[in-house]
């Protein structure tokens, strides 16, 4: 029951085949199988999800479902839940109770979800592996002795594990996308401004985006048809129409244009991930899209401009983390100062720390034009390249990670190999455009491959349509993990 | 080499980060290879290009000037690591 869809879910519950309780005890059984080995959660919300669950029963029986009543859904612990600890991956927030709930927290309740648990991340979302966590890593279930991808590797393991449903991450350089392709599921980051970031704990302002991660592509639209739209709360929420994403389910993509990026396809990529990619290509050609050649000629500047931007924007986000309001203090502090650089060498881990250190030097007097500013420039151009290729194309596709999921430890002390596995994802948050990662194959060891369709600003819906046809047709084996 | 250690403790001071001795060496080497992949940003001529702070032109949100709901000292104090009363404590500042 656990390894259905929301779609698959949501009939049978309406006809009674199955209960909301009955799918959430299966949900549990689940996890008290695997979650050793893969360790998805940094929190299990077991009593509260059995009480929901039984809430969306009565709801069931009175005839009132909503888009998600009695589905267990798991978050990434970087959104707030009212009362419930929210810890970032962080030994700083690792006792922070939010007096709030953010607000795709509040929509997800209201459109009846059930909450399995806080899901596993990179320590405030900086890390493509989920290694940096203060709680430990989490495994990839396809490979064990491998990392998820990250930052939200926890979110997209719960998934691909069948320990919850679907689930909420967020992606700042490709930390839903890169995931999604390394443990096979579908992972889409929406447009800058789509869904509200009211309580999702701040990394990267400019840059981060909250989306979901389903088991196919129509639960993907049915979570975006929660998540999405104007927050009066969050200023820089775009108050835009939000279409029904459903109706673009099954919907053909006859004489689209599919725009290739000759910079995506270069030396250096992986040669399986590189043939499942161009297989894509056959697949979505035959479903009547037409190909184009296009260029993105910034490309390979995109990783040195985000990590200049986002450790910026990290430096002063995170200066709030002082040891005087919440959260974290250290013990041994003579005088305020001391105060804050203790508990913040106590409270943060090496990644977050390094990433403080880039951002608060690239901002520092003498620095800032030769590096935020040139940074902020070149951020310009890899917009307007996108800008340009749209004119000639309706989506583009290119590989969602350059190589599939790599050992645990492997690139641990080399952060600018680390920062490098996010080079095909990183342009898409840079310019503020959707991108959505869809399972397209396996490598001969058995690890999945993803493929990534980017789209221009609030286009959710081509990515959906194109990324649907594309499932449909190619027909993708329906593995699952041996756990 | 475009950072030393003593740029390291400089800026780390700046951060409020109180680093270790062995943290201060990693970091150098590290920063240092961070920086010099960065530094490839020079290779572009960007002169005249406006910079972009955001990804989507939003102008300024404005709302009613209407006073809503707080959190109320209680809940705000709730995490705090040391309070009295309707204050945060914190290690004297002034001797």
């Amino acid at each position: 029951m656990h390894s259905l869809t929301i779609h698959e879910l949501q009939e049978k519950m309406k006809s009674g085949e199955v209960s909301s309780t009955q799918l959430t005890q299966s949900v549990f059984s689940r996890i008290d199988a695997v979650e050793d080995r893969v360790h998805s959660y940094i929190r299990l919300l077991k009593e509260e999800a059995l009480a929901a669950a039984a809430l969306a029963d009565e709801n069931i029986k009175k005839g009132d479902i909503q888009p998600l009543t009695g589905i267990p859904i798991a978050l990434k612990d970087i959104v707030c839940t009212k009362g419930i600890p929210t810890t970032c991956g962080s030994h700083i927030l690792h006792n922070f109770v939010p007096p709030y709930n953010a607000t795709v927290v509040e929509k997800l309740r209201d459109a009846g979800a059930v909450f399995v648990g806080k899901a596993n991340m990179d320590e405030f979302a900086m890390g493509s592996s989920t290694e940096t966590s203060y709680f430990g890593p989490t495994r990839n279930p396809w490979d064990l002795e491998r990392i998820p991808g990250g930052s939200s590797g926890g979110s997209a393991t719960a998934v691909a594990a069948d320990e919850c449903i679907a689930s909420i991450g967020s992606d700042t350089g490709g930390s839903i996308r890169q995931p999604a392709a390394l443990c096979g599921i579908v992972g889409l980051k929406p447009t800058y401004g789509r869904v509200s970031r009211f309580g999702l704990i701040a990394f990267a302002s400019s840059l981060d985006q909250i989306g979901p991660f389903t088991k196919d592509v129509e639960d993907c639209a049915i979570m975006m048809n929660v998540l999405a739209g104007y927050d009066p709360k969050e200023s820089t929420s775009v108050q835009a129409d939000v279409p029904d994403y459903r109706q673009f389910i099954g919907r053909d993509i006859q004489g689209w244009k599919i725009g290739i990026p000759r910079e995506y396809f270069i030396d250096g990529i992986d040669p399986e991930v590189s043939a499942a990619v161009k297989k894509t290509i056959d697949v979505v050609q035959k479903c009547g899209g037409e190909c184009v050649d296009i260029t993105l000629p910034h490309t390979q500047y995109s990783v040195a401009v985000y990590y200049i931007i986002a450790p910026a924007e990290a430096s002063s986000n995170l200066a709030r983390y002082d040891g005087v309001r919440y959260a974290f203090r250290t013990a041994d502090a003579r005088d305020l100062a001391e105060m804050y650089e203790k508990t913040r060498m106590q409270g943060f881990g090496a990644e977050v720390k390094r990433r403080i250190m880039i951002g608060t030097y690239a901002l520092s007097a003498g620095y800032y034009d030769a590096y935020y500013g040139k940074a902020s420039q070149v951020r310009a151009l890899i917009r307007r390249d996108f800008d340009e290729a749209f004119q000639k194309c309706d989506v583009i596709l290119t590989p969602t990670t350059p190589t599939p999921a790599f050992k645990i430890g492997e690139k641990t002390d080399d952060p600018l190999q680390m920062y490098l596995s996010d080079i095909f994802t990183i342009s898409a948050n840079l310019a503020g455009i959707p991108g959505i990662s869809v399972p397209c194959g396996f490598t001969a060891a058995g690890l999945p491959i993803g493929v990534q369709f980017l789209a221009g600003h609030f286009e959710e819906g081509k990515l959906l349509q194109v990324a649907s046809a594309y499932e449909k047709s190619a027909a993708i084996e329906k593995r699952r993990p041996t756990l | 080499m475009k950072l030393s250690t003593q740029d390291v403790e400089y800026v780390a001071k700046l951060a409020r980060l109180d680093v270790t001795d062995s943290e201060k060496e990693k970091f150098t080497a590290q920063l240092n290879d961070i920086l010099l992949y960065i530094d490839k940003l020079n290779e572009l001529d960007t002169t005249g290009v406006a910079p972009m702070s955001h990804a989507i032109a939003v102008t300024n949100a404005f709302r009613e000037d209407k006073v809503l709901e707080s959190l109320g000292t209680q809940k705000a104090l709730a995490n705090a690591p040391d309070a009295r009363g309707e204050f945060f404590r914190v290690p004297k500042v002034i001797d």
